[in-house]
């Protein structure tokens, strides 16, 4: 079938200026603009009123992501009744106005301005990389330039050779890998340094120097690279001139079209315009219209998609009998034959319920709900899970207990409406750096700031973003300090009574609130327990429940609540605090989980958990089930069925024999590396589909390729529940999107499936699941994206924010919320506890970014140490340290910093090799399963050696070396189908 | 199969307790075993409901589950395990 593509011009109307500050809906003013009348909303600049009735004012230094700056002198404009000629960008329109934007003196005006402007410019526009795409050559087209009086460069006149800065070509900054730094093109014009402060909210660019000496420096005066510059980007997409640009620009010249898609990156779910050269991506490009970003991205988003066509891209199926076997290329269909007839057979000796799948959140809604479908359907078990087991499981449950739903309850844009922010257990300026900015910007504005969290992260103190309380926990207490937070709204008399009154439980609330009342649940009992002072706690709780200035109160969390042994607990507190203190509801307000993928929220709507069909309907609900066995055409089975750890422990047990694995990688990504490697050793037919060979698939049987974001349709769900699309823009490498191959393999194992293009499986989805029942490619397509629940009963593009007038399931409930502690506690052999996280430059396991040069960023997993612990130890900075805990061992290089408390060390888990989840253990959340990433009690010693490898690390080295051989072996053997 | 240090205990008696843990504190003692019950057969897939009365109905009848646990799996045992 073939969808229509919607073609977005490459370049769009620039505005100039934002909307009018006091928002799109405020009091019309109408005015007349060179004889045109227009109406626009009061605030709104002469510029973009301009723009609005069809004029483009000339411009250089102003841009609509940015605040006006009036430096340029190239928008003046005229007006009836006022002296001089006022800047466009920094007046606003005001009622009755009579403004001129072109006369023979604004011209005379401007093209003196742009003669200026270009005497100190190099005249190199063939082979300049903005060719094509520069403002300031537009302006000089503009304002019909056609003689520089002072000269140009390096012309001498009557004699005369003034001073510019074309030398300063040689001092070109190409430190980045991602774009160019060239000061002899910086025709000052503040963008750059305003984008990085206004949108990305870093301040790591300055105009260093005076007068003629004025230029954009990083830092103090450093190269990009060496400066707190996060590469978000923001800067190279405000220049208007070639000052900064993107190296791949540089190589390829200027994109001819640009398709709208969606980052598979993290759960912020940003819109990029993929800017393309026929099937080859010249830049990705935030998008303006995007909803969750609005023109904003980071680093990986932006530049991080060189993966896509990395030379470790595997696009042949390739099967083997054994693990130690050499993988054989073959077709399609040998192996998908190959392994239906493993499933088959498997499930023929073992059991129906001995073969089971995992979906995957970096995939779409369409491919994820097919792989669903597949195991429930074709395999007829409901032995699949998902990857949000090991992240956001807890809030499932958390939220469906206390609210009725699982999911966040606002838009990201809704934080400008927030006056206090909590931030528990996530650091969003670099697992989230979207929804960052967006957040900062609303710190600066003056909103307060809670942080939750075992380390000093980037929030509590960056540049004019300053934390009220930070609540430095020890890690593992979460629950200790919510029920304490609750105490204090309680026993202070700060619940809002009417709204608990009107809107919740009222039986659930007084057991509760005689629970979280009770003198060993106060500040001053957990105190020794959570290591928080009891005062910062009751100042936060005072602070969070009265909402600051104008009332409003928001909590943000990551995986800092949710991988614990008491996650589900812990976000039953957060739902239990935010309901008591009237925070669920409205603007500004609400629950946000900050999603780690990009489609966790997705992958959970689509039915990926073994007890639930899509939309969150348990699997024993008779009607439901009846609904997909009429759809489907099977016999479903009622009871739940394993999820990843039990599917894990059921191999290591003997009755799980054969996995189908879709984008994920459990053998990286779950704790207790060694439980996981053994469990899947113990299986008889593994089966990967992925876009490399990850550390899954050297224990596969069967290697299915998939296709990158890039190279196929479908819809991703962001942590706002905004589905939005994603588009292809280059054909799969392998032949075949991942829902082609899903499809193939249930009609290899005998369950017809006939899709031809995924938006019929969204047309399924929606049939069967009333929250999306509105959901269509059509619609979103029309909408740019819509939010689920989107139906019958809500708004077009659906819901913005849930639990308006009443919670989805009636009345909220509350659950009271006891701290247990967990059973990783520090013994006299494992006295640190160990804690987990993500940094900026990698994503997740790092398959993506590490085979980009975002590893320039962070080429290895460090251990952070604080300094009183690392001194008992004897370990200095960039020492090598062994980190052992009951689970297992590996050896890290220390960062030796006061980032972390003492007693907690940290570390990521981007490289394999690392071995991060070899410490972790088999600890898990009480309610789900997800895993206790965030405390592992562990020993951390100096080791010696002169190569230093665990053990573990050792194994590790020597098993992926065979496997890489194993792999080659593939290519060297001519592959069957042709043969 | 657990590396759990916890002798013969399968790793189902240590998911239940956890769960015990929760309910343990609700009031109203019915709530609280219903929590437990209803949380075992909303997401125990049926093998490991088997285990769990296996344990329960073997050698150790259950020694190391705790006590609102134990309450929980005899009181709904109907409910809980697997039929066939």
């Amino acid at each position: 079938m073939h969808y229509p593509i919607i073609p977005i011009k490459v370049q769009e109307i620039d505005y100039g200026t934002p909307v009018s500050r006091l928002g799109t809906d405020a009091e019309p003013v109408t005015l007349t603009i060179d004889g045109f009348e227009v109406t626009v909303p009061k605030g709104t600049s002469l510029m973009r009123a301009a723009v609005d009735a069809g004029i483009q004012v000339p411009k250089l230094c102003a841009t609509d992501s940015l605040e006006p700056f009036g430096s340029c002198r190239l928008c003046l404009v005229e007006i009836d009744g006022r002296r001089g000629t006022p800047a466009s960008c920094t007046t606003p329109a005001e009622a009755g106005m009579n403004v001129r934007t072109q006369s023979p003196a604004l011209q005379k005006l401007r093209k003196g301005v742009m003669e200026l402007y270009i005497s100190d410019h190099p005249l190199d526009c063939l082979t300049c990389a903005a060719n094509g795409d520069c403002e300031l050559q537009d302006m000089a087209g503009v304002v019909g330039l056609r003689n520089v009086r002072y000269g140009v460069g390096e012309t001498a006149v009557a004699g005369i050779t003034g001073r510019h800065h074309l030398h300063l070509a040689h001092a070109k900054d190409e430190s980045n890998p991602y774009f160019t730094y060239d000061p002899s093109k910086c025709i000052v014009c503040n963008r750059c340094v305003r984008a990085c402060e206004e949108v990305q909210g870093t301040f790591a660019l300055t105009i260093s120097g005076r007068g003629f000496e004025s230029r954009v420096s990083p830092g103090m005066d450093e190269p990009f690279m060496q400066s707190e510059c996060v590469s978000c980007g923001a800067c190279v997409q405000a220049c208007p001139t070639a000052t900064l640009t993107e190296k791949t620009v540089i190589e390829l010249g200027q994109p001819e079209h640009s398709v709208i898609t969606t980052c598979a990156y993290c759960g912020v779910g940003c819109s990029f315009k993929a800017e393309m050269k026929g099937s080859q991506v010249v830049r990705m490009v935030p998008w303006k219209d995007g909803k969750a970003n609005e023109g904003h991205s980071c680093i990986k988003g932006r530049f991080a998609w060189g993966y896509a066509t990395h030379k470790d891209r595997l696009t042949k199926p390739m099967v083997r009998d054994k693990i130690t076997d050499p993988w054989r290329e073959v077709s399609w269909d040998e192996a998908l034959a190959h392994a239906a007839g493993e499933f088959r057979r498997i499930q023929g000796t073992y059991g129906r319920d001995s073969v089971g799948g995992i979906t995957s959140s970096r995939c779409t809604n369409e491919e994820t709900y097919l792989v669903q479908k597949l195991i429930r359907a074709a395999f007829g078990t409901n032995n699949v899970d998902t990857c949000a087991r090991v992240c956001h499981s807890p809030t499932g449950y958390g939220l469906g207990q206390t609210y009725g739903t699982s999911a966040g309850t606002q838009t990201f844009k809704s934080v400008e409406h927030t006056d206090v922010v909590m931030v528990i257990g996530a650091n969003p300026s670099e697992g989230h750096p979207v929804f960052a900015s967006r957040l900062k910007k609303r710190l600066r504005q003056g909103a307060r700031l809670i942080v939750v969290d075992p380390r000093r992260i980037d929030l509590v103190d960056a540049p004019h973003v300053k934390a009220d309380f930070h609540l430095q926990l020890k890690p593992g207490t979460n629950v200790a300090v919510i029920t304490a937070l609750a105490h204090v709204v309680v026993t202070e008399g700060l619940v809002n009574e009417a709204y608990v009154a009107e809107r919740c439980d009222p039986k659930s609330f007084q057991q509760w609130r005689d629970f979280v009342s009770k003198p060993e649940n106060s500040p001053e009992a957990f105190e020794q327990v959570s290591g928080v002072p009891a005062e910062v706690v009751r100042g936060a709780a005072r602070l969070y429940a009265g909402g600051g200035r104008g009332g409003n109160s928001a909590i943000f969390y990551g995986l800092g609540v949710t991988e614990h042994a008491q996650g589900s607990t812990m976000v039953i507190g957060i739902a239990n605090l935010a309901m008591a203190c009237g925070m669920v509801g409205r603007e500004g307000v609400g629950v946000n989980p900050l999603r780690g993928q990009n489609n966790v929220q997705g992958s959970c709507d689509m039915g990926s958990f073994p007890h639930e069909l899509p939309g969150y309907r348990h699997i024993s609900d008779t009607t439901v089930r009846s609904q997909f066995e009429a759809a489907w055409g099977v016999t479903l089975n009622p009871e739940p069925g394993l999820r990843i750890p039990n599917m894990l422990d059921a191999a290591l047990e003997g009755s799980f024999k054969a996995l189908y694995v879709q984008g994920e990688d459990p053998a990286q990504s779950d704790p207790n590396t060694q439980h996981v490697a053994a469990a899947l050793s113990a299986m008889e037919c593994v089966v990967v589909q992925d876009i490399f060979l990850n550390e899954t698939a050297k224990y596969a049987h069967v290697f299915l390729p998939g296709a990158s974001f890039l190279e196929k349709d479908g819809t991703f769900t962001n942590a706002e529940r905004r589905i939005s699309r994603v588009r292809q823009v280059m054909p799969p490498l392998s032949g075949k999107a991942d829902w082609e191959v899903t499809q193939a393999f249930a009609n290899a194992l005998g369950y017809p499936m006939h899709y031809t293009h995924p938006s019929q499986i969204m047309d399924e989805i929606a049939a069967l699941t009333p929250s999306f029942a509105g959901v269509s490619f059509e619609k979103i397509d029309r909408l740019g994206s819509v939010q689920w629940p989107c139906n019958e009963t809500t708004e077009e593009a659906g819901t913005a924010i849930m639990h308006v007038d009443r919670f989805v399931r009636g009345k909220g409930r509350f659950l009271p919320t006891q701290y247990v502690a967990t059973d990783e506690k520090v013994t006299r052999r494992f006295p640190l506890i160990l804690t987990t996280g993500r940094v900026l430059s990698q994503y997740n396991v790092g398959a993506q970014t590490r085979r980009t040069e975002n590893s320039r960023w962070h080429e290895e997993d460090r251990l952070e140490i604080h300094p009183h612990d690392a001194e008992e130890r004897g370990v200095k900075d960039g020492d090598w340290v062994g980190i052992a805990s009951r689970a297992g061992e590996t050896v890290l290089r220390a960062d030796v910093t006061e980032r972390v408390q003492p007693g907690v060390v940290y570390t990521t888990f981007h490289f394999p090799e690392s071995g991060a989840n070899v410490i972790t253990t088999d600890s898990s959340d009480w309610a789900t399963n997800c895993p206790e990433y965030k405390v592992t009690a562990v020993q951390v010693s100096k080791v010696t050696q002169l190569r230093p490898m665990s053990e573990w690390q050792r194994d590790f080295a020597e098993f992926s070396q065979a496997q890489a051989a194993l792999l080659a072996q593939a290519h060297a053997v001519q592959p069957e189908a042709t043969r | 199969m657990s590396d759990h240090d916890q002798g013969a205990e399968p790793t189902v008696v240590r998911l239940a307790n956890r769960i015990g843990e929760f309910f343990a504190v609700f009031p109203d003692r019915e709530e609280a075993i219903d929590g437990v019950a209803n949380h075992i057969r909303k997401f125990w897939e049926p093998r490991m409901r088997c285990q769990l009365y296996a344990y329960l109905d073997g050698p150790a009848a259950g020694a190391g589950l705790s006590e609102l646990v134990l309450a929980a799996v005899i009181a709904r045992r109907a409910l809980l395990l697997p039929q066939s």
